[in-house]
This record gives structure tokens, C-alpha cells and sequence, in this order.
């Protein structure tokens, strides 16, 4: 195993030795073990950035299942990189936070930091992985430690309930993605990314293209939290914070982009794609921002906001797939949608991962998060009401921070949208730059909101169950390195440009590029007064408006948006599907062992004669038919009136009788077609059946003795009716359809010759079909034993119980 | 349990027990040329010892016959895989019969079968478990 797989996989071996740590050296804080190892991946990642930046990439094979094409295959290109240093870097960060931020002595720190290894590890697998299998089954283990990780106070109900919701969809969405890759693997014929990628043509055209894509997209999609899909992510706030900040808004949620941006290449010339990643990226994108304006949790306002945030990703996302339909690169304008999505992926990571910090700093110091009891912080928490500051404008987009640049980027891209002449854009289009200028507006509300809120106006320490001071600095040095990054990355845009963000777009766009050619990305400050700004002029006025107005509008909310709440949808779906199996089960399971007979005949009748109907099966063939004389119609006049009499009988005894009587009939005819073996055993067998029955009638309740005849129900006669003409006519049929000679002649021939007998039956019984024999006597005294056991062991079991 | 005297029963089972029992055997080796075999000689002799306990009593009949059913099945079922195993000795598949003319100074010629000693399987399990059958449901009170 080389190097690269080894960084891969080192989380999850890394996580085995925790509880070692944690049990050894319980005086240490666990996190400051498992801080080292983040550190040195980002460190290791770093160094990879010279080949991706001279558009190499590098693969590793190590050979799990070749014979099934599931190898694990890392592949480190300018995309996957970028992934893997957001997942390291923001990682060291967090668990540098959530040392101070989990009390060493209170929480179970060996769990907390072994579920987050292994979904450090398995994110880590998920965006270096080729191999799909591989990449997807490190995504399921994404969703597991996260659902780990959200039920981590699992004495919470809130916080089970939000794991199992977690868990369900984005399993949902896992196994929808699984199916997508099957088909690509249908239509491929390998499971590696990059092989999948050179075949797109022939996948564009094959019929199962749109089934895939839209299987892939499922898991995107609920990965990402997008629309409608996006209900988990508010649940998923019950998670301590530092997993909020790291899974929910800086890594995990972006595996769906990742899994979008790496698709791109595969599906994103399809008018389809255009339209779902853009179309619901956006429709997030406005929902999500229109619900975080009514949150009055801190936490719940940052989960609609990533929301919010990943839904513009990824409508830069389907915008910029439209970029491969434009042939030459030096007046393609409409990758810049590429370029500014993943600019935002860096931004939103460094942003929201410091809100998220800066949020559990003041729950952690004031015992709080909701806004109506917070107030006036600002002269207690200097610091973080900076940070808070910093990230929020980072978030509206306001200069000089890296969130203007990438929301003006944005505004361009969906400004150009309206130029693109295909996929009827030139009607659509216009709805593109609308709908992402009003989600801004919306944005810069909530984004005041949560800073001054929180910070400014009257400080109510009545409501605050612990008195607010400064978070220690220990606390403070993630989110501080975080924002410091937002202001470097917003006045030196361009430290990004040519080492992660044209590495990452040659990956999502491989197919515009030349040989040698790479992206030119420049991101400038200042573009003039273009369009882009005067929209960003408008969303701050109107923004500040409405923040200012809020408490006079703020009550629309309490209507409107109650119906279209998501969770009750899914609340009731869950409920229903309960409530619809349990009354399904229980409308079939009814217990009673006459209903299950009725469902077996009924099955029977009906697959035999669908088979038969199907078949063309019936045939009447009378002409191997021998002659009947009239013994054998005296007998089957017996036969038939002893069995019709005894449905009708009043007396269970007469029908003992009776059912004797057709065995003795049975026997004789036994005697009347030559067995005499037969008719002698089925003489004295029935003679023992018949004793044990009269033993049952002898015995049965007195209280139940009520003698009745027996209730007649149609559909019991319908059934025994359909089952007799069936059988009848099967046996008809088979008789009249020989395809074989009988094999009997070689017993005839050979029962004396080979096994020096002369009674055929005893000499198939014993030699030539011994082994049946050995076993039917085997059946004999299993019974018998059961009979003893049953009657003379009951007494002990009753003394027990 | 009232006794009863019934002499009649008892006087005619002393000779019909004799003639059952030996019917019994002679179906039982006879069965591999004539009507007959291990299960209805098995079944008939179980007949005779039903005929023994409804004249006398349960602890009458275990006193005559101290045989414990159970251990005839096991017995049976041991001869009858045995009898199927032991072929493997001899390199041949699984229940391979081999049969030979032996001629005896008293009885005379002889053809022995070990077809008969899976049969002889038959026949006590078939007993053994008719026996228990009867016996434990006539024990239960």
C-alpha cells in the first residue's frame, strides 16, 4: 500500500487506538491525541498541490476484488484535493475547537473522537476514491459515523430523532446512488471514474443515461441537503457544535457538490442536468434563505443558511455544466459559473465553519441559542462578536471579505445565464438572476439577524442561565484562523485562483481543455460598475430595509410558511407507512390458521391454473385408458358417499367410522389392482388410525362436546371445489400427456437376477430404493419419540412454568 | 382398574397368540418373494402385544415382555444403518446387498440376503414404535 492510501485510510486506523488513549492517559483530553494526525495529513495534501497545479494527477491501485473490477484506487486531481484539504485543514480545526469545547470529565470523549476519525477517514475515501464502489462505500460510511455523530447525546430525544432522520434519507439517497452506479457500470462496463469519463459520448446516447443521472442526483441531492430533501440538516443541529461546523457545514454536506462537480464531466451536457442542478440548486437556494429568516435558534438559522449556501453551489454548478456546450475556451464566459462555485466552496467553508464556532461559543457561555433571550453581547465577547461579524458579512457578501467576491462571481454567472440560446433559456433565463437577487436579499437578513441579534440591543441577564464572559482563547484560535482566512482570501482572491480553484475547474471541465492548457483564473476586486454590483448595492439597501422593518413583516411568517413545512410531510410519511404496514400486516396476519389456508389453496389454485391456461396444458387422452368393470365402480360409489356423507354427518364418531370405512375401500381397492403389500399395510395402519382417532374423541373437553354439523361457508366450498376440479384435471392432463416410457421394466427384469427376490415391492423397498426406507423408519421414530416426549414430559415443563 | 374375569379371552389368547406371532415372522421372511416384509410383520407382531394388553394389564404385559420400545427402535435403526454402512467396508457404494446360496447340514440349501438384516431394521422399528406410541398414550391418565 503506498503513502497516499495509507493518508487515505490512516483516520479509520488511526480511530482503533483511541479508547487506548482514553483509557491510558484519561488526565490528557483525548483531542489533543488525535489533533497531531489531521494536522500532518493537511501538511501531507499540501504537497501534492505542485502536480495538480501543472495539471498531473495521481493514481494509487490497491487490489481489493479485481475480479470484479472493485479496486481501491485513490486519485488525487485538482478537485479531489481541494476536497481533501477542506476535510484535513477545517478538521485539525474543529478538533482543535471541540478540545475546549467537550469538558473532559462530563462527555464520552473515546467515542466522540472515534466517530469523528472515522468519518474524517471515510470522507477522505470519498472524494480520493476512482473506484465507485469504493467512493460509495465510503459515503455510506459518511452517513454512519454522522449518524453516530448527530446521536452522540443519545439520552436527547430530539437528538435520536434527528439521527434517524438523517440517516434515513441520506441512506435513501446512498442506495438511489448505488443504483446510479450500477447503471453506469451497465453502460460501461467499469466502475473508475476516470474511464467512465472518457466513454461520456457513448453514455450520453445510451437509454439508460437518464435513469442514472437521475439516480445519481438522488444522492447528491439528499447528501447536500437540497431541496426537498434538505429537512434533515436542521434536525441534525441537535450534534455537538463542533460536528454542526464540520459535517454540516464545511464537509459532509459537501460530498453531494463533490459528487455533482465530479459528475459533471459524465452527465452535465444534458439539458436534464442543466435544469435539476440548477433548477433545485436554486429553489433551495430562495427556500432555504426565506426559512432562516423565521429561525430563532442560532444553530437552526446557520442550518437553513448552509441550506441556503449549498443550494448556490449548485445551481453554479448546473449553470456551469452549460459551459461544455460552448467549443472554444477564450470566449467561453459561462465557466466562470464553475469557477465562482467552487470559489464559494472554499468561502462557505471558512465562513460558516467560524459562524458555527462562534455560535457554540456563545451557547457554551451563556447556556443559550435562542436570539429572543440573547441580546447586547458585544461588550462581553469582543472577540466573538468579530468573528461573528466577519463571517456573517463574509456571508451577505460584502466587501473586503472573500464572500463578496464569490457572490458577485455569482451574480455574473447567473446574469449570463439569460445569454445562453439553448435549453429554452432565452424565455427561462431571466428567472435565474431573479430568484438568486431576491435569495441575497433574504440572506442579508438573516445574516443581520444572527449578528445583531445576538450581539447588539438589550442584554437580558435574566434570561441567561450562566454568566457571559470570553470564550477561552484556546476556543477562539479555530474560528480566528478561519475569519483571518475569510479577510485573506477576500484582498488576495488570486493566493486560490491558480493552485486550487483552476486545478479543481480542469477536473469538473476536462473536456474544454487542450493539451497543456490550464484555466486562467483571475479573480479581480473590482470589475467597474457593472450590473453584478449595482445587485449587490440593491440586496444591501433592500436587505437593510428589511432587516430594519423585520418585526412589522416578521409575522407573515407565522402563516405562510407552516403549510409548506417539509417536516410535517415527512413526519406524516414516516407515520403512514407505519401505521399502512401495520394494518396491512395485521389484515392478512389474522392468526387464525383457517384464513392461512384459505391464502395457500387459493395460491395454489390460482398459479396451477395460470400455468396450465399459460401452457395450453390441458389434453384429454382416453385412449391409454383400460377398461372399468364393475368392482371398481362399486368401490368408487363407496368411496364417494363415505367421503360426501361425512361432511354432512352430525357425529364426530360416524365420521370416524365413516373415514374408516373409505380407508378399508382404499385397501380393497389396493387388493383389486394387484398390491397385495399395500392392502395388507393399509389395512392395519387404518385399523391404528382409526383406535387413535376414537383415543382423540375420546378425550376432547366436555364443555366443548356441543355436537354440530359442520358450518358451511362459500368460500371454503369455492376453494375445496377449485382445488378437486384442479387436481383432477392436472392428473387428466399428466396422464394424457406421457412423454416416457415407465422405467418399471428393469425391476421387472432384474429382481430376481440382481437382488434375488421375487416380491418387486420388498426388493425396491429394501435394496433398490433402500435409502428411502432408512429414512421413512427414521421419520417412524422421530414420531414415536415426539409422541413420548409430548405426553410423558409435559408434567415436568408444567411444574417449571 | 375393575378386574374382571374373562376366561374366555385369556384361554383363546394362549393359542391365537401363537399363530399371530408366528404369521408375523413368516410374513416378515417371507417378504422377499411373497406379499410381506419388515413393516407389515413389524405391524403384526405389535398387533399380537396389543392383543396381550387389552386381555391383561400395562404392568401385566411389561412383566411378560420387560423390553423397553425405545431401545428396540434405536436398535432397529442401528441394524438398518449399519446393515447400509457396513457395505462400505467392502469399497462398494452405500446399501450395496450382496446375497449367497449357503447350504446348511440341517436346514439344507439356503440363500442369505442381508437385504433381510435391513428388513430385520424394519421390523424392530416398526415394533418399537408402535409399542411406544400405544403404550404412552395408554399410560397417560
Amino acid at each position: 500500500m503506498s503513502y497516499l492510501l495509507l493518508a487515505i485510510v490512516s483516520p479509520l486506523l488511526f480511530a482503533i487506538f483511541i479508547p487506548f488513549f482514553h483509557k491510558w492517559f484519561g488526565r490528557v483530553h483525548t483531542g489533543w491525541f488525535v489533533l497531531p494526525l489531521p494536522i500532518l495529513l493537511f501538511a501531507y495534501f499540501l504537497s501534492y498541490l505542485p502536480q495538480t497545479m501543472s495539471q498531473k494527477r495521481v493514481m494509487e491501485t490497491f487490489e481489493w476484488i479485481p475480479s470484479l473490477g472493485m479496486n481501491f484506487t485513490a486519485k488525487v486531481d485538482g478537485l479531489g484535493l481541494l476536497f481533501a484539504l477542506l476535510i484535513t485543514g477545517i478538521g485539525a480545526l474543529v478538533i482543535l475547537y471541540s478540545i475546549y469545547y467537550l469538558a473532559k470529565d462530563k462527555e464520552k470523549l473515546n467515542t466522540f473522537y472515534v466517530y469523528l476519525l472515522l468519518f474524517m477517514g471515510a470522507m477522505l475515501g470519498v472524494v480520493l476514491s476512482d473506484n465507485l464502489i469504493v467512493m460509495y462505500a465510503f459515503w455510506e460510511l459518511t452517513s454512519f459515523s454522522s449518524f453516530l455523530l448527530i446521536g452522540y447525546w443519545y439520552e436527547r430525544e430530539r437528538s435520536r430523532y434527528g439521527a434517524q432522520k438523517s440517516m434515513l434519507i441520506t441512506v435513501f439517497g446512498g442506495l438511489a446512488m448505488l443504483g446510479g452506479i450500477i447503471l453506469l457500470y451497465v453502460m460501461t462496463g467499469t466502475f473508475s471514474m476516470t474511464e467512465i469519463i472518457s466513454t461520456s459520448d457513448e453514455i450520453f446516447n445510451h437509454p439508460l443515461f437518464v435513469p442514472a443521472l437521475l439516480c445519481i442526483l438522488l444522492g447528491a441531492f439528499t447528501k447536500s441537503a437540497q431541496f426537498p430533501f434538505y429537512i434533515w440538516l436542521p434536525d441534525a443541529m441537535e450534534a455537538p457544535t463542533p460536528v454542526s461546523a464540520y459535517l454540516h457545514s464545511a464537509t459532509m454536506v459537501k460530498a453531494g457538490i463533490y459528487l455533482v462537480a465530479r459528475f459533471t464531466p459524465v452527465f452535465g451536457e444534458s439539458s436534464v442536468w442543466f435544469w435539476l442542478v440548477g433548477g433545485v440548486g436554486l429553489l433551495t437556494l430562495i427556500w432555504g434563505s426565506i426559512f432562516a429568516v423565521k429561525q430563532t435558534d442560532l444553530k437552526a438559522i446557520l442550518a437553513f443558511s448552509t441550506v441556503s449556501q449549498l443550494g448556490l453551489i449548485m445551481s453554479l454548478l448546473g449553470v456551469g455544466a452549460a459551459a461544455l456546450h460552448y467549443e472554444a475556451l477564450d470566449d467561453n464566459i459561462y465557466t466562470i459559473a464553475v469557477t465562482a462555485a467552487i470559489f464559494h466552496l472554499i468561502n462557505h467553508a471558512t465562513f460558516k465553519g467560524s459562524l458555527f464556532m462562534a455560535a457554540g461559543i456563545v451557547d457554551h457561555e451563556t447556556g443559550t441559542r435562542d436570539i429572543r433571550k440573547l441580546g447586547g453581547l458585544m461588550q462581553f465577547m469582543p472577540v466573538t462578536f468579530t468573528i461573528s461579524a466577519i463571517g456573517a458579512f463574509s456571508m451577505v457578501g460584502l466587501p473586503p471579505f472573500n464572500g463578496f467576491l464569490s457572490k458577485e462571481m455569482f451574480f455574473t454567472a447567473m446574469v449570463q445565464v439569460r445569454e445562453m440560446n439553448i435549453f429554452n433559456l432565452e424565455t427561462w433565463g431571466i428567472l435565474f438572476p431573479v430568484l438568486a437577487w431576491v435569495a441575497s436579499i433574504f440572506t442579508f437578513v438573516y445574516s443581520m439577524i444572527l449578528v445583531f441579534k445576538t450581539f447588539t440591543g438589550k442584554f437580558q441577564p435574566e434570561k441567561l442561565s450562566n454568566k457571559p464572559h470570553e470564550a477561552p482563547i484556546g476556543m477562539l484560535i479555530s474560528p480566528l484562523i478561519l475569519v483571518a482566512l475569510v479577510v485573506i482570501f477576500g484582498l488576495f482572491p488570486n493566493l486560490l485562483a491558480s493552485t486550487l480553484i483552476s486545478p479543481a475547474m480542469s477536473a469538473v471541465l476536462p473536456d474544454l481543455l487542450g493539451a497543456g492548457e490550464e484555466f486562467d483564473v483571475h479573480i479581480s476586486f473590482w470589475h467597474g460598475p457593472n450590473i453584478e454590483l449595482f445587485m449587490t448595492l440593491g440586496v444591501i439597501l433592500l436587505g437593510f430595509f428589511l432587516f430594519k422593518t423585520y418585526p412589522k413583516w416578521g409575522r407573515i411568517y407565522g402563516k405562510l410558511p407552516q403549510k409548506l413545512s417539509l417536516n410535517r410531510f415527512y413526519d406524516g410519511l414516516i407515520e403512514k407507512a407505519q401505521n399502512g404496514s401495520n394494518r396491512m400486516t395485521s389484515s392478512y396476519m389474522t392468526g387464525s390458521i383457517r384464513s392461512y389456508l384459505v391464502y395457500i389453496f387459493a395460491f395454489f389454485i390460482f398459479i396451477l391454473s395460470a400455468a396450465l391456461i399459460r401452457e395450453n396444458a390441458f389434453k384429454l387422452d382416453t385412449s391409454n385408458v383400460s377398461s372399468i368393470g364393475i368392482y371398481e365402480m362399486v368401490l368408487v360409489l363407496f368411496i364417494v358417499v363415505g367421503s360426501i356423507s361425512i361432511l354432512f354427518v352430525k357425529s364426530r364418531m360416524t365420521s370416524i367410522i365413516l373415514l374408516g370405512s373409505v380407508g378399508y375401500t382404499v385397501s380393497l381397492f389396493y387388493v383389486l389392482f394387484r398390491a397385495p403389500d399395500l392392502a395388507l399395510t393399509q389395512l392395519v395402519i387404518e385399523t391404528i388410525s382409526v383406535a387413535l382417532f376414537l383415543v382423540c374423541f375420546y378425550h376432547l373437553p366436555k364443555y366443548r362436546k356441543l355436537e354440530t354439523r359442520m358450518r358451511f361457508r362459500l368460500t371454503n366450498a369455492l376453494i375445496s371445489i377449485g382445488v378437486g376440479a384442479i387436481v383432477t384435471i392436472i392428473a387428466l392432463s399428466a396422464h394424457s400427456n406421457k412423454l416416457f416410457d415407465s422405467i418399471s421394466q428393469y425391476y421387472v427384469e432384474n429382481t430376481y437376477v440382481e437382488a434375488a427376490g421375487k416380491n418387486m415391492v420388498n426388493v425396491i423397498l429394501v435394496d433398490f430404493r433402500g435409502f428411502d426406507t432408512l429414512f421413512e423408519i427414521t421419520v417412524l421414530a422421530i414420531a414415536s419419540l415426539g409422541i413420548y416426549g409430548m405426553i410423558r414430559l409435559k408434567s415436568d415443563r408444567g411444574k417449571q412454568g | 382398574m375393575r378386574k374382571v374375569n374373562n376366561i374366555i379371552l385369556e384361554t383363546s389368547l394362549k393359542v391365537l397368540l401363537f399363530i399371530i406371532a408366528l404369521y408375523s415372522v413368516y410374513i416378515f421372511t417371507a417378504g422377499h418373494y411373497y406379499p410381506g416384509g419388515g413393516f407389515i410383520g413389524g405391524l403384526m407382531t405389535s398387533g399380537a402385544i396389543v392383543l396381550l394388553l387389552i386381555t391383561y394389564d400395562i404392568e401385566t404385559v411389561a412383566k411378560i415382555l420387560p423390553i423397553n420400545y425405545r431401545f428396540l427402535t434405536a436398535i432397529g435403526l442401528l441394524i438398518a444403518i449399519a446393515t447400509s454402512a457396513g457395505a462400505m467396508l467392502f469399497n462398494v457404494p452405500f446399501l450395496t446387498h450382496v446375497f449367497t446360496d449357503v447350504h446348511l447340514p440341517v436346514i439344507g440349501e439356503l440363500s442369505l440376503h442381508t437385504a433381510t438384516l435391513f428388513d430385520l431394521g424394519v421390523y424392530f422399528v416398526v415394533i418399537g414404535v408402535t409399542m411406544t406410541i400405544i403404550q404412552t398414550i395408554g399410560g397417560d391418565e
